[in-house]
């Protein structure tokens, strides 16, 4: 079919550039973002599906193995703890607390910052400078006062500690949001909104917020690790997950009380742990190298 | 600049008072009281109790008291350390989160600095590489992590420093300064870099280099400032936030720091002692940030303050 062809070559289709697939390409040809990309996915699988697939329950004890060292053969691969339960399936089950924590904790921060900032943002004046105010000085209150505080109104309720740590996160993303809206807000296709007379909340939903995605996913990725590290901290106060639910925060904190009996207590959750916030905050540098237009 | 200064110092008392305002409302609205583990006490004594710390006055005036006697510079006695004013519990612990905060400080500057100029200069070669994981590790595994893991190693497998408190002479400050010192560090390594490697592209630092200058002389004498501006936005709070203390390595470690006052009383609702730290440590806060801001006035011309 050569000759039919010869001379003239079919003009290729144009693929567009845009914001996005421009984004994409770089994130791909990161390999430490995309590394971080597939241990996490790995990662939700196994503790999504893992603790299913152990024969062991992660609130079962092993009475004859008690303070077992990690084998091969014995059928607790990560070793046991005091009261022979199983520590792999405690740390997949504690994981899905800790994710759990992450991803709800940085979706409440999101929905407050992002209404907050844009907000702000898109009103300006003296809205903008009140509403800014009051996060310069709720930032300094000392965070973890506020956690603390909240903890002890909601008694320890594992799904409200998702709530109250989001509720106390929103600050540096309401900041950022405002930063990205101030410049939005004077563009031509809110210019053009504002003539038809679409009302400003409609504006802020449907042509502000919408171009903020980027900025907002790069810290939403570098949000979720610091929401497990509080977690983390909170049950290291032993004010988070109560027994026998357990969270990576939880594990490491029995770990290190324990490690000269059993250093595998410590060194699984903790290599779990900082695995994860590893390739969390890996990932979100990589977004932000790949979406930042400054070294386009 | 002079009226700049004065202010930004006049707009930082009411943010101060609405801190006040904010941690003692929430304080109070927490459940339960100061004596509440005491169990089954008379109700005279309870009431004598009450009486004695103000408790039976209407919310109101135990504030407006609170507001009195912090004006004076008094935060009031503590309610769980019988015989101890909050002033002095606070006396005896920020010393040692002080020197303790200080020392990580000038370790993570020492290392932090040159570590990030390294991977800048070498921006996307191996030495970034190993470099900027590194700073990853650092940032990503938190102190209560790091902490045991050093003792582990370091005091219960080799014995060469103690395993917690600070009565074993210098040895036994170096863990608790170097697992304070570790994301301090990495910060400072990330920002270095990502600042060098923008100066490094200025036209300025082009011209020193094409005239020949030796590297050591370009950094020194053109690079380094402007490199630092960046910087000094993010010591400021993160010196603040170092040197009161932090409640998980002071945990950890044993040490009779600051950050341990802060926890015990918001669980005993020792609610003297709670606020006399919340508010120290968001006048500190307010504090550095206002000399950051004045700070950046003097090292750059370019910030105009109107």
């Amino acid at each position: 079919m050569d000759g039919t062809t010869s001379g003239i070559e079919a003009p290729r289709p144009v693929i567009g550039r845009g914001l996005w697939s421009d984004a994409l390409r770089r994130l791909r040809r990161n390999r430490a973002a995309m590394t971080s990309l597939v241990l996490l996915g790995l990662l939700v699988v196994a503790v999504s599906i893992g603790p299913w697939l152990s024969p062991n329950a992660f609130d079962g004890s092993d009475w004859d193995a008690i303070l077992l060292a990690p084998t091969w053969t014995g059928g607790h691969w990560f070793g046991t703890d005091f009261l022979g339960r199983d520590l792999l399936v405690r740390t997949l089950h504690g994981g899905r607390i800790s994710l759990l924590v992450g991803l709800s904790a940085t979706l409440v921060s999101l929905v407050i910052g992002v209404t907050w900032g844009a907000t702000a943002g898109y009103l300006g004046g003296r809205v903008d400078a009140v509403m800014m105010r009051i996060v310069d000085i709720l930032y300094a209150l000392p965070f973890m006062f506020f956690v603390i505080l909240l903890m002890v109104f909601f008694g320890r309720n594992i799904f409200l500690i998702f709530i109250a740590v989001g509720a106390v996160n929103w600050l540096d993303m309401a900041r950022i949001v405002r930063g990205q809206t101030l410049s939005l807000r004077e563009r031509e296709f809110v210019l053009a909104a504002q003539a038809y007379g679409a009302p400003g909340w409609r504006i802020i939903a449907r042509h502000i917020v919408p171009n903020l995605l980027g900025v907002v996913m790069v810290y939403v990725t570098l949000t979720i690790p610091q929401v497990i590290l509080v977690e983390s901290f909170l049950s290291f106060l032993g004010l988070g997950v109560q027994e026998p639910y357990t969270s990576w925060g939880a594990l490491v904190n029995d770990g290190a009380q324990q490690m000269e009996a059993g250093p595998w207590l410590l060194v699984f959750p903790a290599l779990f742990l900082a695995l994860t916030l590893f390739c969390f905050n890996f990932l979100g540098d990589g977004l932000r190298d790949a979406l930042d237009p400054k070294d386009r | 600049m002079l009226a700049y200064t004065l202010r930004r110092f006049v707009g930082a008392w009411p943010t101060l008072l609405v801190l006040v305002t904010l941690s003692f409302f929430m304080v109070r609205a927490a459940p339960g009281g100061p004596f509440d583990v005491e169990k089954n006490l008379p109700p005279e004594i309870e009431a004598n109790l009450a009486a004695k710390y103000h408790l039976d006055e209407p919310l109101w005036r135990q504030y407006l008291r609170y507001l009195g006697d912090l004006a004076r510079g008094d935060l009031g006695p503590s309610f769980k350390y019988a015989d101890y004013t909050v002033n002095e519990l606070i006396a005896q612990g920020f010393p040692v989160s002080l020197r303790l905060g200080l020392a990580a400080m000038a370790l993570a500057l020492l290392i932090g600095l040159p570590a990030g100029m390294l991977a800048a200069l070498r921006q996307n070669r191996p030495t970034d590489h190993v470099t900027m994981a590194l700073a990853m590790t650092g940032i990503s595994v938190p102190g209560f992590v790091v902490a045991p893991l050093l003792i582990l190693v370091f005091a219960v497998g080799l014995g060469w420093v103690p395993a917690g408190g600070l009565d074993g002479g210098i040895r036994s400050w170096i863990l608790p300064v170097v697992a304070l010192a570790l994301p301090l560090l990495a910060y400072i390594a990330r920002l270095t870099r990502a600042s060098l490697i923008e100066v490094w592209r200025s036209s300025f630092i082009r011209t020193a280099r094409a005239k020949g200058l030796p590297l050591r002389l370009i950094l020194l004498r053109h690079a380094l400032k402007p490199t630092l501006l960046p910087l000094v936005s993010f010591l400021g709070p993160a010196l603040a936030g170092v040197i009161t203390g932090s409640v998980v390595i002071e945990a950890i470690f044993g040490i009779p720091g600051l950050g341990r006052y802060f926890v015990q009383g918001a669980l005993n609702r020792d609610y003297t002692l709670v606020m006399g730290v919340v508010v120290f440590y968001g006048a500190l806060i307010i504090a550095f940030n206002f000399l950051v801001d004045l700070l950046y006035a003097l090292l750059d011309p370019r910030v105009r303050y109107s």
